[in-house]
C-alpha cells in the first residue's frame, strides 16, 4: 500500500467514526486554546501596564511629602512639608549633578462648570517644565507658559476627557470653564494617554502652579516635586543625591525620620512588574493544568480507539500486514487527529485571545512560543499514544489481538 | 507427493491462573500438496486451536511445524504475515471482517498488503464476490450482512490471494444446505485446480466431500477411519 492509500484510508477510518474522532479532536482544541488564550491575556495585561507606566514618564524621580513609612503603613501624606523654595533649590544647586529638570506640582480635586454641564475632577498646578518631565503631549492650542506662572493668569489646559465629558467633544478651545469660583479660558488640550480610574490622565484640568496654589486652593505647599534624570543608570544616584540635599535643607539627620519620600519610576515599574509577573504566572499554571487535562483527553480517547481496534490489528496481521504498515497507518491517524485538532485549537486560541482583547480594551498579544509549546505538546502526546498501544497490539499474536476484548 | 504440512509433536497449553487446558496432546501428522482434508470432532476438543497453528496466527507451546518444507517457529513476525498473505487462505470460524468496511473493502485487503495495484484488486475481488453470489452486495457493510453472506465474504477473501493452502474452520457453519453445496463444488473445483483444503466441520455430508478425514477428541488425533 502507498503512504497516499494509506492516508486515505486512515482519514476514511477516522471519518466512520465521527463521534470519537470528535472527541478526540475537541481534547486537543480544548488544551491549545486555553493555553494559548490563557498566556496571552497574561502577557496583555503585563504589557499594558508597563506601557501605561512608561508612559508616566522615563528617567522620572517623584518626591511626596510627609509620606513616611512606618513599617508597611504608609500614613496619609497630607503633611505640607514641601516648599516651591525646595523645588527651586533643587533645581539651582550647584551640588545636584543627575537631574535635568524639576517640575514643582500642587495637585487636588475640585468641581469644574461649563454652561449646564459640571464635573468632579482633578485639578493640576503646573509650570511649562511638567509637559517635558511627565510626557504630556499638546493636542491643539498650547501648554501652561511660564509667563502664566508668573502672572497667576486663569487659564486652563484640559484633557481629552474633559472635553468629552464637558464639551461633548467640540474644539474647547478660548471656552470659559469654572473652576470652584473662578473662571479659566481653555488655552490647550493633551493628546490621550490612557489609564483609568484614580489613574486617568485624561480626565485631568492643568492651571499654572501659582494660580493653583493662591486663587483655587489657597496653598503654600506643594503636594508633589517631579523631576527628570539625566539617565535611567543614575535613577539610585539621582534618589540619594536628592534625598540628603532635601535632608539637611530640612535639617534632618536621621534620613528614617525624613518628611518626604521619593520614589523613581523604575520603582513603581519593579513592583508592576513583579506582581504581573505573578500573574502570568499564575495564568500559565492554569493553562499548564488545562493542557495536562487536554493530553490526558487525548491519551484516553487514544487509548481506548486502539484498545478498541486490537482485534482490528490482529485481523489485519492474520491477512498479511506487516508491523510497519499497521505502526504507520496507527500514527497517520494520530497525526491527522492531533493535527486538525491542534490548527483548530490555535484558531480559537487566537480568536479568544482577541476577543479578550477587544471586550477588555487590553493589548492583544499573542505569544509564539505559547503556540508552539501547546502544539508541540499536544502532538507529541497524541502521537505517542496512538502509537505505543499499536505498536503493542501488532506485537501480539494475531489470534492473542484477535481474541481480545 | 510433497507435504505441505507436516505437524511433530505438537501440543497447546492454555494457562490461565488457576487452571491449564490442554487443547492439543502431542498431535503428529503430515497433509500432502493437493490434499482435501476434512477435520471433525466434538465441540471443544481442538480443532480450531490446531487450524490457528496450521494457519500461523497462533504458536504451539511446543512442537515443530513445517508449512511447505519452511520452519514455521523460526520465523519473525513479518515473515509469518508474508506467509499468511501469500501462501493461506484463513477463513476464521467467526468470520472476522473488518466493522463498518464494505464487503469488496474487505476482500481487496489482503491483496493491498501484497502491493497489488489498485485496478487489479477490484478486478479480482469483484470476480470472487461473483463466485460467492454476492455481485449484488459488493457496497454493504459487514453489518449490513446477514451471517451466511458474511461467511461467503470470508470464504472470497480467502481465495484472492490464489493460496496453496486453503484453511477453513467451518465454512458451511452458516450458510443454508444448498449453498453449502456450492461452497462444496467450489471447493472441489480449487482442489482439483491443485489448491490443498483443510476445512472443519460438524456435518457428515460436508465431510464426506473430502478425500481424508481427521478426527480429533481431546486434543488428540484419530486417523482417518
Ligand atoms: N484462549 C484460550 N484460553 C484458554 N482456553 C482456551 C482458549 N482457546 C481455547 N481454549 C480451550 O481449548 C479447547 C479447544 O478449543 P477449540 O476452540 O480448539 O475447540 P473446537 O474444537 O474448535 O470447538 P468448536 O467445535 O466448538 O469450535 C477448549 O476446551 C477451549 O475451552
Ligand atoms: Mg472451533
Amino acid at each position: 500500500m502507498s503512504y497516499l492509500e494509506l492516508f486515505v484510508e486512515s482519514f476514511a477510518t477516522l471519518a466512520l467514526n465521527k463521534v470519537r474522532t470528535g472527541l478526540a479532536i475537541l481534547g486537543i482544541v480544548i488544551g491549545i486554546g486555553s493555553v494559548i488564550a490563557l498566556v496571552s491575556l497574561g502577557q496583555a495585561t503585563q504589557q499594558s501596564i508597563e506601557n501605561q507606566i512608561q508612559s508616566l514618564g522615563a528617567n522620572l524621580l517623584t518626591i511626596n511629602p510627609g509620606a513616611q513609612r512606618s513599617g508597611n503603613v504608609r500614613t496619609a501624606s497630607s503633611s505640607n512639608t514641601l516648599t516651591n523654595e525646595d523645588a527651586a533649590a533643587i533645581a539651582s544647586s550647584s551640588e545636584i549633578t543627575t537631574i535635568k529638570s524639576v517640575s514643582p506640582e500642587y495637585s487636588s480635586r475640585s468641581q469644574v462648570v461649563t454652561g449646564s454641564s459640571n464635573t468632579n475632577t482633578s485639578i493640576i498646578g503646573v509650570v511649562p517644565a511638567y509637559l517635558d518631565i511627565h510626557k504630556v503631549t499638546i493636542d491643539s492650542g498650547s501648554f501652561i507658559s511660564q509667563s502664566d506662572v508668573d502672572s497667576l493668569s486663569r487659564v486652563a489646559v484640559v484633557g481629552p476627557q474633559i472635553v468629552a465629558d464637558l464639551f461633548s467633544g467640540s474644539n474647547p478651545i478660548g471656552q470659559v470653564i469654572k473652576i470652584g469660583s473662578q473662571n479659566f479660558t481653555i488655552i490647550g488640550v493633551t493628546v490621550s494617554k490612557g489609564g483609568s480610574g484614580f489613574n486617568n490622565q485624561d480626565d485631568v484640568i492643568y492651571v499654572p502652579l501659582s494660580t493653583a496654589q493662591k486663587i483655587l486652593f489657597g496653598a503654600s505647599h506643594l503636594t508633589s516635586i517631579a523631576m527628570e534624570a539625566n539617565s535611567s543608570d543614575i535613577m539610585t544616584a539621582a534618589q540619594d543625591e536628592v534625598g540628603y540635599f532635601l535632608l539637611s535643607r530640612h535639617k534632618i539627620t536621621d534620613p528614617s525620620k525624613a518628611d518626604f519620600s521619593i520614589f523613581s519610576q523604575q520603582d513603581i515599574l519593579n513592583t508592576a512588574s513583579s506582581t504581573t509577573g505573578t500573574f502570568t504566572t499564575l495564568l500559565s499554571g492554569v493553562a499548564a493544568i488545562s493542557l495536562l487535562v487536554g493530553g490526558i483527553g487525548i491519551m484516553n480517547i487514544m487509548l481506548v480507539t486502539v484498545t478498541e481496534r486490537t482485534r482490528e490489528i490482529g485481523l489485519r496481521k492474520a491477512l498479511g500486514a506487516k508491523k510497519r504498515i499497521i505502526t504507520i497507518q496507527f500514527l497517520l491517524e494520530s497525526i491527522i487527529l492531533t493535527f486538525t485538532g491542534g490548527v483548530i485549537g490555535v484558531l480559537l486560541g487566537i480568536l479568544a485571545s482577541y476577543i479578550i482583547s477587544v471586550v477588555s480594551g487590553s493589548l492583544f498579544v499573542i505569544s509564539f512560543s505559547s503556540i508552539f509549546l501547546a502544539f508541540a505538546v499536544s502532538t507529541i502526546i497524541g502521537i505517542i499514544f496512538g502509537w505505543y498501544p499499536a505498536r503493542r497490539a501488532s506485537n501480539l499474536q494475531p489470534i492473542e489481538a484477535l481474541r481480545y476484548e | 507427493m510433497q507435504s505441505i504440512i507436516k505437524a511433530s509433536h505438537i501440543s497447546k497449553i492454555y494457562k490461565t491462573e488457576s487452571l491449564e487446558t490442554i487443547a492439543l496432546n502431542d498431535v503428529s501428522f503430515e497433509i500432502k500438496k493437493g490434499e482435501f482434508v476434512a477435520i471433525m470432532g466434538p465441540s471443544g476438543s481442538g480443532k480450531s486451536t490446531l487450524m490457528h497453528i496450521l494457519g500461523a496466527i497462533d504458536k504451539p507451546t511446543s512442537g515443530t511445524y513445517l508449512l511447505d518444507g519452511e520452519n514455521v517457529g523460526s520465523l519473525d513476525d513479518d515473515q509469518l504475515s508474508d506467509i499468511r498473505n501469500r501462501k493461506i487462505g484463513f477463513v476464521f470460524q467467526a468470520f472476522n471482517l473488518l466493522p463498518r468496511t464494505t464487503a469488496l473493502k474487505n476482500v481487496m485487503l489482503p491483496m493491498a498488503y501484497a502491493g497489488i495495484p489498485k485496478e487489479e484488486r477490484l478486478e479480482t475481488a469483484t470476480k470472487f464476490l461473483k463466485l460467492v453470489g454476492l455481485e449484488d452486495r459488493m457496497f454493504h457493510t459487514s453489518n449490513q450482512l446477514s451471517g451466511g453472506q458474511q461467511q461467503r465474504v470470508a470464504i472470497a477473501r480467502s481465495l484472492v490471494m490464489n493460496p496453496a493452502l486453503i484453511l477453513a474452520d467451518e465454512p458451511t457453519g452458516n450458510i443454508a444446505s444448498d449453498q453449502a453445496e456450492e461452497v462444496m463444488g467450489m471447493f472441489k473445483k480449487l482442489n482439483q485446480d491443485g489448491h490443498t483444503i483443510v476445512m472443519i466441520t460438524h456435518e457428515p455430508d460436508i465431510a464426506h466431500h473430502a478425500k481424508r478425514i481427521i478426527y480429533v477428541r481431546d486434543g488428540k488425533l484419530f486417523k482417518s477411519l
